[in-house]
């Protein structure tokens, strides 16, 4: 190997490993506000992909329908409430973001001339028809078993992993997509080449950190969302009701990972079983953060996109093995340094 | 026969009528069916250890079952070697790949381990299908047919008995497991590890246990899989299968055995039925049953987390613990100390909380034969300085002696072995174990037998004796009518009393209660402090954390009182009472 080579594989490592940053925060951000450990964000970035390519073929993506069951589902959980409680407070929002935003966005993703509208059209309808399914998502299978453990919540992860795997299966077939570059820009930095599709990976993701950072640190919402990750029962009782927070951390989980989506999908070929794949290496790297910081997870997740591009060079029959070992030292390290037990409150 | 013993019978009927499948001309399908039904069970029999009791989980058992299937073909063909072999060397290996991964996890939060099961099940099945000598994704085929001193096992129908009989073993074993010493613990540690710790208990080393021996059961499996196909690939070990595998215990219902088997034919047939009719439905081929599977999933784990032998255990009840055979040898108990002796001494103990000091520089002791109350209002630091002489927080400063060694820093499990006994401000228990059992863990230092003693049943006495003992302390503390009941349907109060017979059960010198009388009825609380004046008689000292100042009064030698984490007033109940300070303190008066 010569420094161009490496230089490659590092320009790689780093393109790949932001696409898994942003997987990273979205998975502590859900975990540390529901307890959920988020394993179906990855068919969120195979679902983003698969949409954007959707569209880029003039069809209507299917995700838009499913996004749209997903909501009738919703509607149908509140209505009932609603019945029951004997009273109609809050329908006509459920219906509203249920019903009719799914309704619209499904009617716009259909129309030809929307999906020919560029790409920036585009990711703004991948994202409208993807994102709303999160929240739809957290109120169908988590926010009944809110109080569970998380060992129940992570079955129920699985099992939603599970049921998505299937669906995006009848969604988009066998069959791969590989969506058009961001850009074709292209400079020759000595002997490497810079894409632009490379660079502007790398900074919308650095953008959407920095959204992401503000967000948290400038805005009540955001703070609230902190407040709940620290203590979800005090911030229950200043007000901040975990429904809200859960669904807004879904929601927030959405569009990181289906802008991942839409990020990687020129970079590779994406299957609609691809994505469990990808979310799991943004595990990796939120576990290497210990599931708790962001920019540890950060790091960690860059740290497994170098290591995924290096061993694709030097043994890439083993390179997921190699990139899921992983997790073996860094648990053992974790362990090691670790004082005490870990208590989870059964109550 | 009762009809309780019926229906505790009906699977072990139903086990025996499923055996004379193969004999009444039943179709090689059904046959083939049950075979797999039977691999899938022992897998899923695992997971009810490991995820109904043991309160972990692991989506990669196909590993496991990979690695004794891998290691079965591997060595049969590559090295000609007979099924024992082959036995040992996949249970060694799965029991090897297990050791490490629990090693790594346990002492973590419960979700690491699931998590790095996911990961290694990955990074397995892409080592299987890509090392040369393992026939990368092709596999092994060529495994010769099972065969064992002259007897060959190698149609379906002739493979169903071994399947089964192994099932019926690990059915058999479990069993004897989870009613015994180290079966206990295993189920309690799905409510926390603090209470075990408590009693003496590495809960680490149960929680690895748990894990190695679903690990082994696996391995188990995936050598009669070999067997039974006699040709391996890494598709059977993916991970979807290791989700199929959870599926079938939360289906059949996690706390149960037989739920395992019943969860494992249900998931097999429906799959197999789902396979046939889904890609019909929709006009193209694929693993549509994950769809179903994955929702079906979700709305149990919602509605009926119990799953469906849970709902049959419900109405048949629990089965009666046999009351210990006349003759039984009582525990033997060590000496408690002379009274008077300095038994327990707080050094300028301190906590802070970053810029907060909870418990400043607190100093006191208590000796054998006292009963010492802490009290204080709320916030002054009394649960804080509890914990930090309980080992459960770490000191900041100071220095804690107990039994005349010095204790700070000491996990509350090196505790236990001095024979600190405590109880809990809220309430740990085990609410689906009985009365009876909650108290026998409190007891488990007392006793030795370990996992193949408990197997084989070469712990009868001991049991007895632990009974014996439990039932003896639950008498002494009024709740000896309720020995079999769930811990969980006793009332708040009685729950408390609980805790002091498991505290009791540890053989302590030093008892150590926190608010033992809240939630206590009037004359709840007078027979509490008649039995504490008991214990004290017979030299046991109690230190005890209390709100309710009346209950203290009658009944401790001496209170200390702290207020905003100082030590305030010292000295017997009358003469504290009568402190400016400490009036100051309760009553919010101003000098």
């Amino acid at each position: 190997m010569d420094a161009s080579i490496a230089a490659i594989l590092t320009l790689d490592g780093i393109t790949t490993g932001a696409v898994y940053a942003l997987l990273a925060i979205s998975l502590v951000l859900v975990f540390t506000v529901t307890r959920v450990i988020y394993i179906p964000a990855g068919e969120f970035v195979a679902f983003g992909a698969l949409t954007m390519a959707a569209l880029q073929a003039g069809r209507a993506p299917p995700t838009a329908l499913f996004t749209l069951g997903l909501g009738v589902m919703v509607f149908a959980l509140d209505a009932l409430a609603a019945v029951r409680a004997g009273s109609a407070r809050g329908l006509l929002r459920s219906a509203g973001w249920n019903l009719v935003f799914p309704l619209a966005v499904w009617w716009l993703a259909s129309l030809p001339a929307l999906q020919q509208a560029g790409q920036l059209v585009q990711v703004a309808l991948t994202l409208a028809v993807l994102v709303p399914a999160g929240p739809m998502l957290y109120r169908l299978c988590f926010a009944p078993v809110q109080q569970a453990s998380v060992l129940t919540l992570l079955i129920v992860s699985v099992a939603l992993h599970f049921a998505l795997l299937g669906v995006g299966l009848v969604m988009f077939g066998a069959e791969g997509s590989r969506t058009l570059p961001l850009t074709d820009a292209r400079w020759a930095i000595g002997a490497v080449q810079l894409s632009g599709q490379n660079l502007a990976v790398v900074l919308t993701s650095l953008a959407a950190m920095g959204a992401l950072a503000a967000f948290f640190g400038r805005t009540l919402t955001g703070k609230a969302l902190r407040a709940t990750a620290v203590n979800r029962i005090g911030a229950q009782l200043v007000g901040i009701g975990p429904a809200r927070a859960g669904r807004l951390a879904f929601a927030m989980a959405g569009v990181l990972s289906v802008f991942s989506g839409v990020l990687i999908g020129p970079i590779t070929t994406i299957y609609y079983e691809s994505g469990f794949l990808i979310g799991l290496k943004g595990f990796v790297g939120a576990i290497i953060g210990g599931l708790a910081g962001y920019p540890l997870a950060v790091a960690g997740a860059l740290l497994v996109g170098l290591i995924e591009a290096f061993s694709s060079f030097w043994a890439s029959a083993y390179k997921e093995v190699i990139v899921f070992s992983l997790i073996v030292p860094v648990l053992a390290w974790r362990s090691l340094t670790h004082r005490g037990m870990d208590e989870e409150d059964p109550e | 026969m009762s009809a309780a013993a019926w229906q505790r019978a009906l699977p072990w009927i139903a086990l025996a009528a499923l055996a004379a499948l193969p004999w009444v001309g039943a179709p090689p399908y059904w046959v083939t069916l049950a075979n797999y039904i039977g691999i899938y069970a022992i897998v899923a029999l695992g997971l009810v250890l490991l995820t109904g009791h043991a309160g972990l989980t692991s989506f990669g058992q196909s590993a496991f079952v990979g690695i004794g299937a891998y290691t079965t073909a591997y060595l049969a063909t590559a090295a000609g070697l007979g099924p024992l072999a082959t036995l040992a060397a996949s249970v060694a290996l799965t029991t090897a790949s297990a050791l490490v991964l629990g090693v790594i996890t346990v002492r973590l939060s419960g979700h690491y381990l699931p998590l790095c099961t996911i990961a290694w099940c990955l990074s397995l099945f892409y080592a299987f299908g890509n090392i040369d000598a393992l026939g990368k994704f092709d596999g092994l085929t060529g495994i010769p047919a099972f065969e064992l001193g002259g007897w060959r096992l190698e149609q379906g129908r002739e493979l169903f008995y071994l399947i089964w009989g192994f099932v019926a073993l690990a059915v058999l074993a479990l069993r004897k497991l989870l009613d015994s010493r180290p079966g206990r613990v295993v189920r309690a540690l799905k409510k926390g590890a603090l209470m075990e710790e408590s009693c003496g208990i590495d809960t680490a080393r149960y929680k690895l246990l748990a894990f190695v021996i679903a690990a082994m059961l696996a391995g188990i499996s995936g050598w009669l899989y070999a067997y039974l196909q006699r040709a391996v690939n890494p598709t059977p070990f993916g991970l979807g299968y290791g989700i199929e595998y959870l599926f079938m215990a939360v289906v059949g219902g996690l706390g149960h055995l037989w739920g395992a088997i019943v969860g494992a034919a249900l998931l097999t047939l429906v799959k197999d039925w789902l396979q046939g009719v889904l890609p019909a439905l929709l006009g193209q081929t694929g693993n549509f049953e994950t769809i179903v599977f994955g929702v079906a999933m979700i709305l149990l784990l919602q509605r009926a987390p119990e799953g469906l032998w849970g709902a049959v255990a419900r109405r048949v009840g629990r089965r009666p613990a046999p009351p210990p055979p006349a003759g039984t040898a009582p525990l033997p108990a060590q000496p408690q100390p002379p009274a008077g002796q300095p038994l327990l001494q707080l050094r300028a103990v301190r906590r802070t909380f970053g810029g907060l000091v909870a418990v400043n520089d607190i100093s006191f002791g208590v000796a054998s034969g006292e009963i010492v109350a802490l009290i204080g209002p709320n916030g002054a630091g009394k649960s804080t300085l509890f914990n930090l002489v309980s080992g459960v927080l770490p000191l900041s400063a100071g220095e804690v002696h107990f039994d005349g060694r010095r204790v700070d820093g000491w996990a509350a499990r090196r505790l236990a072995r001095l024979r600190m006994g405590r109880t809990f401000q809220h309430v740990r228990l085990v609410p689906d174990m009985s009365v009876l059992e909650n108290v026998m863990i409190g007891a488990h230092l007392r006793g030795q037998r370990g996992v193949l003693a408990s197997v084989f049943g070469l712990n009868r006495a001991e049991e007895d004796s632990l009974r014996l003992e439990a039932a003896r302390q639950l008498r002494r503390v009024g709740l000896g009518e309720h020995l079999d009941q769930d811990a969980g349907a006793l009332a708040l109060g009685q729950q408390r009393t609980l805790e002091i017979a498991r505290a009791l059960c540890l053989d302590p010198v030093l008892l150590l209660l926190d608010e033992p009388a809240a939630g206590l009825r009037h004359h709840e609380k007078q027979a509490l402090a008649t039995l504490l004046r008991q214990l004290r008689q017979e030299g046991l000292s109690v230190l005890l954390v209390e709100h309710d100042m009346d209950f203290v009064m009658g009944l401790a030698e001496r209170l200390v009182v702290m207020d905003f984490g100082t030590h305030i007033a010292e000295g017997p109940p009358a003469e504290v009472r009568r402190d400016p300070k400490v009036q100051a303190a309760y009553l919010g008066a101003d000098e």
